[in-house]
């Protein structure tokens, strides 16, 4: 099997991100990584190709920093990466990136799958992968919990997915889009041998140029990043003699709110 | 004519998601603020109640597609329709509830339509005739003001950030019926089954959230049945232990049940359940944290909580800073205890 997965890098989700004076994102000095969804859909892709044979593709749009998380799916043992950069490409929003990230896997060609994380910890939108399906004229199935059959030979596919009521089975068509969920299990730690092969690892470029694409339009812009305003609260702390006498007058502060 | 502005329902085998209620009221403050006339769009079989009670809800016109391709809902056959819709009735505005089948539908809805499409919005107003929303970005760690060019705009609406309508059983108006757009031998997608997961209250829909952490297993008092003895098997058994009183704290409140990634990572409780940066993110009227420090990653999914509360048994730890009420304490001893005076005072045995 074909298959393709794509990433992003992100600020490690214990960074304390913050909007500096002139209005620029920063994360101090914690590390940039593989966007922790997307360790998910790497794990996927490499059991998938375990099970099926073929090759995983990682892919990532971004400047060198991508790299990051490019080496990190490589070493979990990705077969070969691609990254995507061109200075047209500076602003984006999550249609333009599904417009590149489709001309991608037609480049690739005969991809079979394509994988994603559920969504980008910094945006946060989640809209990327079933807009690259749509774009694709490929079936999506999104927040994939577990695989009950691929079978690459009748070009079939069942998977179960999370939603809001539990799961839900649906069987489509190969080739086709998915995004994996973080039930769908723990992603693999790098090998010693996978990292030191990552670290070699040379990772090819693509231009929109190369893409055969020219810079998609921009509809979605942030004017303005805020930090979110300071919870001022003052934290009472109830005491008493007995957990009874806690619990009492804490009870009584929480219907005093009226919340309940 | 005048400008449309949509508010998707989405359902669940007919039955609409509370949410999606709350976008009929987000519609309307538009319609105010934009002009233009708040729309409801069902797509489904046999849909009729949902139909009137979006007129209940403030519905001036409701477009339905009724047919049994749209029974359940699978990404291609509602695509096609909506959009299909949207390119006869050019709406100003689509907004969705940000549910899982709401968010996957305005994103292929907008990738049919090449249209701009805004995720997951917990404010918004109207700034010289345009849109101006309000997202969390960084799993709320930062805000950002998003717009969109042309039109149609789409918009999915976090789920209890816009109030819901006072619904009105003498409303009625206009039905409007479209077609279905694929017919089933055109669709890849089929539902196989639903395997539902256990029952309770929804995390994302609850007004109210008991949740634990790793704290929960910290009760060295608490024997184990004799065919436990493994370290770790002892410490997932004291952390389920833990988490049923978090449960029977829930019932009676009639709350949700939330924890934090170090409980689930422990194997405590299930994922569903996790709230936080790689979890659900939920802004309850009130909620309930037990045990838990308050990592940042946790914080990121609960800081917009209305009332936090915070039982811990550390003074220092990070989730006081957050918290309207708190007790150092055991909550082995707090939330029973706090259980029975709810019970008590709310009148239930």
């Amino acid at each position: 099997m074909k298959i393709v997965v794509f990433v992003k890098v992100t600020p490690d989700t214990a960074a304390t991100v913050k909007v500096d004076e002139s209005g620029k994102v920063t994360w101090g000095d914690a590390p940039l990584v593989l966007n922790p969804w997307d360790e998910y859909a790497v794990e996927a892709a490499l059991q998938t190709k375990e099970a099926h044979g073929g090759s995983v593709t990682v892919v990532s749009m971004g400047d060198e920093s991508a790299l990051e998380a490019i080496r990190r799916a490589l070493a979990m043992g990705c077969n070969d990466a691609i990254r995507i950069e061109d200075p047209a490409l500076a602003e984006d929003d999550s249609l333009s990136t599904a417009k590149v990230l489709a001309a991608a896997v037609n480049k690739i060609g005969d991809v079979d799958m394509v994988f994603f994380g559920r969504q980008a910890i910094d945006g946060d939108t989640g809209l990327t992968p079933p807009q690259t399906a749509r774009l694709l004229g490929w079936p999506y199935i999104g927040l994939v919990s577990a695989f009950r059959e691929i079978d690459p030979d009748g070009k079939k596919l069942t998977a179960e997915r999370t939603i809001e009521e539990g799961r839900q089975v649906l069987s489509t068509q190969l080739p086709a889009v998915v995004s994996v969920a973080k039930d769908f299990g723990e992603p693999r730690y790098p090998s010693f041998m996978g990292i030191r092969k990552a670290a070699r690892a040379k990772v090819p470029v693509w231009s929109l140029a190369d893409l055969g694409i020219e810079a998609p339009a921009v509809k979605v812009r942030l004017p303005e990043l805020m930090n979110p305003p300071k919870r001022e609260v003052q934290c009472e702390f109830i005491e008493g003699d007995t957990p009874e006498e806690i619990a009492e007058k804490l009870a009584d502060k929480i219907l005093a709110e009226k919340v309940l | 004519m005048s400008k449309q502005i949509w508010a998707y329902i989405d359902h669940f085998k007919g039955e609409p998601l509370m949410p999606s209620w709350e976008g009929i009221g987000a519609a309307q403050m538009l319609a105010e603020k934009l002009g233009g006339e708040v729309v409801a769009v069902i797509l489904g079989s046999g849909m009729d109640d949902a139909v009137q009670r979006a007129f209940h809800y403030g519905a001036a016109k409701v477009i339905v597609a009724d047919d049994a391709t749209l029974a359940d809902y699978r990404p291609e056959p509602y695509t096609e329709t909506l959009a299909k819709a949207a390119q006869e009735h050019n709406p100003a505005v689509i907004l969705f509830p940000t549910t899982t089948r709401g968010r996957e539908l305005a994103a292929m809805t907008g990738a049919a339509l090449d249209a701009g499409v805004i995720a997951d919005i917990i404010d918004m107003d109207v700034e010289d005739g345009k849109i101006v929303t309000t997202r969390p970005v960084y799993a709320g760690k930062l805000l950002a003001k998003a717009v969109a060019e042309g039109e149609p705009q789409i918009i999915t609406l976090r789920v209890r950030a816009f109030a819901k309508p006072e619904p009105d059983e003498s409303r009625s108006g206009e039905v409007i019926s479209v077609p279905a757009a694929l017919s089933e031998d055109a669709i890849a997608t089929k539902v196989v089954e639903y395997a539902t997961t256990e029952g309770g209250v929804s995390l994302t829909e609850a007004a109210i959230i008991v949740s634990g952490g790793r704290g929960v297993s910290n009760n060295p008092r608490l024997q184990p049945p004799p065919d436990i003895t493994d370290e770790n098997e002892i410490e997932v058994w004291r952390g389920k232990q833990g988490f049923k009183l978090i449960g029977e704290l829930a019932e009676t409140l009639g709350a949700a049940v939330g924890a934090s990634r170090a409980a689930v990572d422990a194997g405590y409780i299930p994922y569903e359940h996790q709230v936080g940066q790689t979890g659900k993110v939920v802004s309850p009227d009130l909620y309930i944290a037990c045990g838990i420090s308050g990592a940042i990653q946790h914080q990121a999914g609960m800081r917009n909580s209305k009332i936090i509360v915070a039982i811990n048994t550390d003074p220092e730890a990070p989730i006081f800073k957050l918290a309207r009420y708190g007790v150092v304490g055991d909550l082995w001893e707090i939330v029973p205890a706090l259980n029975e005076a709810f019970k008590k005072k709310l009148g239930k045995k």
